[in-house]
C-alpha cells in the first residue's frame, strides 16, 4: 500500500512537479520583463517574446563558435558561456529599439495603445530577423550532462517502479532563475537606481520632481528587461528546444503570468509564472496510471483521465486569466488596476 | 491634397500595379491578386471598424477569420448522415450538460454568500459539470470520427449554397466576440488585445484539434463552389462560341484543324480568368455594401458618438454614452466583418485548412493595412488593404530577385548565396514590420486621413 503511494508520488513528481517547477521559472523570468516595461513603460510590449528569441539566438550561435574552438563547460552546457553575449546583443537591441522607436512616442506622452501597436511592429522585424539569421526550423543547443539521475538510477536507489528523472537543464533552470531573481530584487530594493525605478513606476511626476533622471530608468529597465528575457530563452531552449515560433507563443502565458501576479509586482510575476505553469502542467496531464496505483482494482479508470488535451494548453492560461479579470482585476499581489 | 484625391490616386497606382502584372506575367496572376486584395480589404474594413472608429486594439483577427472559414465548411458540405446517427444525439446531451453546468455556475454565482462557500459551490459546479458534459461527448466523439476516417470522420455541415455562409461566418464572428467583450472590455485597451490573443490561440487550437467538427488538419477539401468550374465552361457551346467571337480575329486567319486546336488553348485560358471575374464580381458586391454601410454608420449620430468616445472616453461617458456597451457594440460588429471576410477566403480557396491561420498574416498582416491605409477612414482602410496584400504578395519575387542580383557575381554553388536565396522568405516580416513602424511614426493618420467632420 505504501509503496502504491509513494509510486504515485513519484510519477506525479516526474511528470508534474518536476516539469512544471523548470516550466515556472522559464516563465517566471519571462513575466518579470514584461511586468517591468508594464510598470514603468505602462505598455504592453509584445515584442517580448521575440527579444526572447532574439537574445537565444545569439546565445546558440555563440555556443556554436565556443564548440567550434573547443571551449566547454564541463557537464554544464556550453550556452551557459555564452549566455553574456546573447544578453549583451539583446540589450544594444532592445536600447537601439527605444532610442528609434520607443522613446519618440514616450516624449509625446501618446497612449498606451499606440505604443502596444508599435510593439507589434517591432515584432514583425525582430520575428523577421531571427528567422533570417538562424531560420524557422527547430535548433538544438543542449550539451554537457544531460542528467543528473536518470530514471533507471532512481529506480535502483529506491527499489520502486516508478522512476524520477531529473534533467540537468531543469535544475540548472532553477538555480540560474533564483540567482536572477535574487539579485533582481537586492537591486531593486536596495540601491539607490533600484528605488527611483521603483518610485517612477510608482508616480511618475512625483519621481520627476524628486529629481529622478527618467532617461537613466528606462536605459536600466530595457537592460534588465532584456537581460531577463535572454536568460528565460535560453534556459526554455536548453530545457525543450528552440524554435522561433514557440516563443511568440509563449507571449500568453507569461503575460498571463504578470497579470496574475499584478502589474509592476516583481513578486507577483514570479508567484503568476508558477502558478500558470502547475496548471497547464496539471490540467493537461493524465492521470491515469497514478489513480491505478491509488485505486482499488475496481474502480480503475479506463481513459487516460486528461482534463485537458496538450493541444490546449493556451487555454489554460486564457482561462486564468479571465478569472484574474473577473474576479480580482489587480491581480494576486495587488498591483496597478489597468 | 483632399482626401478623395488622395484616394483616387492611390487607387489608380494600384490600378497601374495590377495591370503591369496582368501584361507582365498573366491575367490570371493577376486577378488571383486582385481578388485576394478584395477579401483583405473587407477584412481590414472590419479592423477598421474597431480600431478606427473606436481605438479598440483587437489582436485576435485571425480567430474570427477562421470562425468563418469554419462556416464556409458547416453551411456548405453534406451532412454526414453515418456520423450524425452514430454521435449526434451524444454531442446534443453534451451540449445539454454543458448548458445545464453553465445555469448551475450562474446560480451558485448568485445565491452563494460571498467568500468561501460561493467559491467551493462554484468550483464544485465546474468540475461536476465538466466530467458529466465530457462523459457524453467522448463517446460521441469517437463514434463520429471512427465513421470513415480517411475521407469525412466529421458531421458533415448542412449541404446549403457556400454564399450562405458569408452571413452565418460573421454571425459565428460575432458570438464569439460577444462573449470575449463581455470579459475583457471596459478594462484597459491592452487587456483586450492581451484577451484577443488568447482567445484567437484557442479557436485555432480547437480547429486543429476537433475532428469532429471540421476534420481538424485533415482538412476539408473540395469545397462547393458559387461560380461555374473551369471544365464545365471550357466544354459549355455558348463559351466556346463567347471566345470564339472575342477571338475571331486572330483565329480566322487559321484553317479548320488549326482553329479546333487553337480554340481549345484559348478556351481552356478564358475559362480560368472568367471564373475569377465572377469571383471577383461577388467579392467586389460585399465590399461595396460593407464599405457603403461603414461610411455611412461612420457619417450617422452613431458615428459621431463613437469617434467622440474614441478620443475622449472621460467626457463622453460625462455626457452620458454608455462607454463599455458601445465598445462591445462596435467590437462585435468589426468582428462579424471579419468573419463574413474569413469565409470568403474559404471560398475562393476552396479548402478549409486550420494550420494556415497563424497570426502574422492573418491578424497583424490586417493592421498594417489599416494603419497605412488610415486609421478611422473607410477608404483608407480599403486602399491599404489593396496595396498592402499587393506588396505582400509580391515581397517574395521582388525579395528572390534582388538577391539574385546582388549575388550574381558570386558562384552558383556559394553556401552563402544558397543562404541568402533560402532566406529571402523570411525578409516579408520584416518589410511589413518596417512598414508599420515608418507609418506610425511619419504618417500617423496613413495614406488616406481621417477627415474631421463637425
Amino acid at each position: 500500500m505504501i509503496v502504491d503511494v509513494a509510486n504515485a508520488l513519484v510519477l506525479l513528481c516526474n511528470f508534474v512537479v518536476v516539469p512544471a517547477i523548470a516550466y515556472g521559472s522559464q516563465l517566471a523570468l519571462g513575466a518579470l520583463g514584461i511586468t517591468l516595461v508594464f510598470g514603468v513603460l505602462r505598455f504592453a510590449n509584445f515584442s517580448h517574446g521575440d527579444l526572447m528569441a532574439l537574445g537565444t539566438m545569439v546565445t546558440i550561435l555563440a555556443t556554436w563558435q565556443l564548440r567550434r574552438w573547443g571551449v566547454g563547460a564541463g557537464p554544464l552546457p556550453t550556452a551557459l558561456l555564452a549566455l553574456p553575449f546573447g544578453a549583451l546583443v539583446a540589450v544594444v537591441a532592445s536600447l537601439a529599439v527605444d532610442r528609434s522607436v520607443f522613446r519618440f512616442y514616450r516624449v509625446r506622452r501618446s497612449g498606451p495603445v499606440v505604443l502596444t501597436v508599435v510593439s507589434v511592429g517591432v515584432m514583425f522585424v525582430m520575428n523577421g530577423v531571427v528567422r533570417f539569421v538562424i531560420g524557422p526550423d527547430d535548433r538544438s543547443f543542449a550539451d554537457g550532462a544531460r542528467y543528473l539521475m536518470t530514471a533507471g538510477e532512481f529506480k535502483r536507489m529506491t527499489g520502486l517502479d516508478e522512476g524520477l528523472a531529473i534533467r540537468s537543464s531543469q535544475v540548472l533552470t532553477v538555480f540560474v532563475a533564483v540567482a536572477s531573481v535574487a539579485t533582481l530584487f537586492w537591486f531593486l530594493q536596495r540601491t539607490r537606481m533600484g528605488k527611483s525605478m521603483r518610485a517612477y513606476a510608482d508616480n511618475e511626476d512625483l519621481a520627476l520632481l524628486s529629481g529622478v533622471d527618467p532617461d537613466r530608468v528606462v536605459l536600466v529597465t530595457w537592460t534588465i528587461t532584456a537581460v531577463l528575457a535572454t536568460v528565460a530563452g535560453t534556459l526554455y531552449g536548453l530545457d525543450k528546444s528552440f524554435q522561433p515560433f514557440t516563443y511568440l507563443q509563449l507571449l500568453l502565458p507569461m503575460f498571463a503570468a504578470a497579470i496574475v501576479g499584478g502589474i509592476g509586482q516583481p513578486l507577483g510575476a514570479i508567484a503568476g509564472g508558477f502558478l500558470v505553469a502547475f496548471s497547464e502542467v496539471a490540467i493537461t496531464y493524465a492521470y491515469k496510471k497514478f489513480l491505478r496505483y491509488l485505486l482499488p482494482e475496481h474502480l480503475h479508470p479506463d481513459g487516460l483521465v486528461q482534463l485537458l488535451s496538450t493541444d490546449y494548453k493556451f487555454s489554460v492560461s486564457f482561462a486564468i486569466l479571465v478569472a484574474v479579470l473577473l474576479w480580482r482585476p489587480t491581480g494576486l499581489f495587488r498591483g496597478r488596476v489597468l | 491634397m483632399s482626401e478623395r484625391a488622395r484616394a483616387v490616386g492611390g487607387f489608380a497606382i494600384v490600378a497601374v500595379l495590377l495591370v503591369a502584372v496582368g501584361f507582365g506575367r498573366s491575367w490570371s496572376v493577376s486577378l488571383a491578386v486582385f481578388n485576394l486584395c478584395l477579401i483583405s480589404a473587407v477584412m481590414s474594413l472590419g479592423v477598421n471598424i474597431q480600431w478606427g472608429y473606436a481605438g479598440l486594439f483587437n489582436a485576435g483577427v485571425m480567430a474570427f477569420a477562421a470562425l468563418g472559414g469554419l462556416a464556409g465548411v458547416l453551411v456548405s458540405r453534406p451532412p454526414v448522415w453515418a456520423a450524425v446517427a452514430a454521435g449526434g444525439g451524444g454531442l446534443l446531451w453534451a451540449a445539454v450538460a454543458a448548458c445545464l453546468t453553465l445555469a448551475l455556475v450562474r446560480v451558485a454565482f448568485r445565491r452563494l454568500p460571498p467568500g468561501r462557500w460561493r467559491l467551493l459551490g462554484v468550483t464544485a459546479a465546474v468540475v461536476a459539470g465538466f466530467f458529466a458534459t465530457r462523459a457524453f461527448f467522448d463517446p460521441a466523439v469517437e463514434a463520429i470520427e471512427a465513421v470513415d476516417p480517411s475521407t469525412s470522420g466529421y458531421l458533415g455541415g448542412l449541404g446549403l449554397p457556400i454564399v450562405l455562409s458569408w452571413a452565418v461566418g460573421g454571425v459565428f464572428a460575432a458570438a464569439v466576440a460577444w462573449v470575449v467583450g463581455r470579459v475583457a472590455l471596459g478594462l484597459r485597451s491592452d487587456y483586450l488585445a492581451i484577451a484577443t490573443l488568447g482567445i484567437s490561440e484557442i479557436v485555432i487550437a480547437v480547429l486543429k484539434n476537433e475532428d469532429w467538427l471540421a476534420r481538424g488538419v485533415k482538412n476539408v477539401t473540395g469545397l462547393d463552389r458559387p461560380v461555374p468550374y473551369e471544365l464545365d465552361l471550357q466544354q459549355a457551346v455558348w463559351f466556346r462560341d463567347l471566345v470564339a467571337a472575342l477571338n475571331a480575329g486572330r483565329l480566322s486567319a487559321l484553317d479548320a484543324a488549326e482553329r479546333a486546336a487553337a480554340l481549345h488553348g484559348l478556351a481552356i485560358e478564358a475559362a480560368g480568368i472568367f471564373v475569377k471575374l465572377c469571383y471577383a464580381g461577388l467579392f467586389a458586391a460585399v465590399l461595396l455594401v460593407v464599405l457603403l454601410l461603414s461610411e455611412r454608420a461612420l457619417r450617422s449620430p452613431w458615428g459621431r458618438m463613437m469617434r467622440a468616445i474614441r478620443d475622449n472616453e472621460a467626457a463622453a461617458e460625462a455626457l452620458g454614452k454608455d462607454v463599455v456597451r458601445r465598445h462591445r457594440q462596435v467590437f462585435v460588429l468589426g468582428s462579424a466583418v471579419v468573419g463574413i471576410a474569413g469565409a470568403m477566403l474559404v471560398t475562393l480557396d476552396g479548402q478549409f485548412t486550420p494550420s494556415a491561420y497563424n497570426p502574422l498574416r492573418f491578424t497583424f498582416l490586417i493592421w498594417v493595412m489599416v494603419i497605412v491605409g488610415g486609421s478611422g477612414n473607410n477608404l483608407g482602410a480599403v486602399l491599404g488593404g489593396f496595396v498592402i496584400w499587393f506588396v505582400w504578395i509580391e515581397a517574395e519575387p521582388a525579395g528572390l530577385w534582388l538577391v539574385g542580383a546582388l549575388t550574381s557575381a558570386m558562384a552558383p554553388d556559394d553556401p552563402v548565396r544558397a543562404y541568402l536565396v533560402a532566406s529571402a522568405a523570411h525578409m516579408r516580416p520584416i518589410l511589413m514590420g518596417t512598414i508599420l513602424l515608418l507609418v506610425m511614426r511619419f504618417s500617423p493618420r496613413g495614406m488616406v486621413p481621417e477627415t474631421v467632420r463637425r
